[in-house]
């Protein structure tokens, strides 16, 4: 089948006494959405934070398309995340320019990657407000007037602007309210299919990992417990942390 | 022999509970099942024989415990029960459809965008997966007015007209009914059973769980008996 985008190997990161991450591995493919559920703790967000190049591990191997992104100098990293990454933080004031306007939030992304015609930007950012459902007159306002929910898709419209082929997403709907939530992810959800992104989102969202997800990991004390199939792992959960997880979800 | 279209074999499959001392509950033993093209096995046996949790099994959406689980998928037999998961994906996009007794509704989206999806999946344009969905909702007396609306508060009756639908929307070549039938009247049953004989003329393998012994005895070419575990051993 196609070859990974994304491969990590023996990953493993101490922090003092505590195992953040344990010999973990993973595979993220072109088009894949993978997601990472599990506790408050479980080194989740570690993982994340390590694949992206944000933290260095103590042990193992990352590598995108080929390249070893724990060897790659920090500019190349950086080039990697202005083009074909993105990372979409679970705070939208983490990932956006508060003193910025939304359009110019939008258009730095697409002059960090060259573009240079007002006109065009302007264009395009008006595009990608329509399609996070943001109005386009609200394109001079700053997104300190905006609501969270509005800040998130904006934060999205951003990182998404510039076609990267992998998103690195942290609780995209963690500080939401729950009707915020859903349209979100539904947002999400269509712009993924879309664009055929890999994206690789970190929640504790049980229903949000089924929604998005094409494959799931269960990580427990820095350790994947259980992966595969998205509703074989939520359905016919093997570990014992993972029938735990998924008998606590009340249903709706 | 050698036409098939699925064949497990001498599949098994318990539930190990942990949250309840590791309790271990078998469901099946050495079932082995094979369908033709153009045939329809329903699953008989009792409430709790293990029907439901072999149609699961057969979809990859419970792990098999033992035995293999062999699909045509293009030129190619694959063993779902050991397929990677996203060559899985691959099979339930283009070979394996399953309708199952309830829809699971997403927040937003329209009942035509839930019954085109499977179309538009495997690169069917929008035009013609959408005009291909209203047909199926027509035939399937689910009025034009509510085709663009989510789901979510719509009958029990008119969610499973939705699912029964978007299963037939896409020609899987094999195709997994979980009581298709439960929750519908008299003419729509018809319909039912209007679209499973077309499915078995293009050549399609179907197998059912079908309570209703009507439809059972007009589109099942054969029963296959799933005994209780303690049962057969």
């Amino acid at each position: 089948m196609s070859t990974p985008l994304m491969e990590a190997r023996g990953l493993q990161l101490r922090f003092g006494r505590v195992a953040a991450l344990d010999d973990v591995a993973i595979d993220i493919h072109p088009g894949e959405v993978v997601a990472i559920v599990g506790e408050s703790g479980s080194g989740k967000t570690t993982l994340l934070r390590v694949l992206s190049g944000l933290m260095r591990p103590d042990a193992g191997a990352v590598t995108y398309r080929g390249q070893d992104v724990l060897a790659m100098p920090e500019a190349a990293r950086r080039r990697l995340m202005r083009t074909e990454w993105g990372f979409v933080h679970q705070n939208p004031r983490d990932g956006l320019r508060l003193g910025v306007t939304a359009g110019g939030n939008i258009g730095e992304r697409l002059m960090a990657v060259g573009a240079r015609h007002y006109g065009n930007i302007r264009a395009e950012a008006t595009e990608w407000l329509k399609r996070v459902e943001i109005d386009p007159a609200r394109m001079d306002d700053i997104p300190g007037k905006f609501s969270g929910g509005m800040q998130q898709r904006l934060q999205i419209a951003r990182v998404l602007v510039t076609r990267p082929r992998l998103v690195f997403m942290d609780e995209p709907t963690g500080g939401l309210d729950v009707s915020v939530q859903a349209r979100l992810l539904d947002l999400i959800r269509a712009l993924v299919a879309d664009l055929g992104l890999a994206v690789l989102i970190v929640t504790h969202d049980i229903a949000a990992a089924r929604l998005l997800a094409h494959r799931i990991l269960v990580m427990r004390q820095g350790q994947v417990v259980e992966e595969g199939l998205t509703d074989r792992v939520l359905d016919d959960p093997q570990h014992a942390y993972t029938q735990l997880l998924v008998s606590s979800v009340l249903a709706a | 022999m050698g036409n098939w279209a699925l064949r497990a074999e001498n599949l098994s499959k318990d539930f190990r509970l942990h949250l309840q001392g590791g309790v271990r509950i078998p469901v099946l033993a050495d079932v082995s099942l094979t369908v033709e093209p153009g045939e329809c096995v329903a699953l008989a046996g009792p409430s709790g024989a293990g029907k439901s949790t072999l149609m699961r099994c057969l979809y990859g959406n419970y792990g098999a415990g033992a035995g293999r689980i062999l699909i045509r998928h293009g030129d190619a037999v694959v063993d779902l029960a050991t397929a990677d998961p996203r060559l899985v994906r691959a099979i339930r996009r283009d070979t394996l459809g399953y309708v199952s007794q309830f829809l699971r509704v997403i927040p937003r989206i329209g009942a035509v965008d839930i019954v085109a999806e499977p179309l538009m999946a495997r690169g069917v344009a929008r035009d013609a997966a959408t005009a291909r969905a209203r047909d199926l909702l027509l035939r399937l007396n689910l009025p034009e007015r509510l085709h663009n609306l989510p789901p979510a508060t719509f009958s029990g009756g008119e969610q499973q007209r939705i699912n029964l639908a978007r299963g037939f929307a896409a020609d899987y070549p094999v195709l997994l009914l979980d009581e298709p039938t439960a929750s519908l009247d008299a003419a729509n049953r018809q319909v039912v059973i209007g679209l499973i004989e077309e499915a078995k003329a293009r050549g399609a393998a179907l197998i059912g769980i079908f309570h209703d012994t009507e439809v059972r005895d007009r589109i099942a070419d054969r029963l296959f008996d799933v005994a209780p575990i303690q049962d057969a051993a």
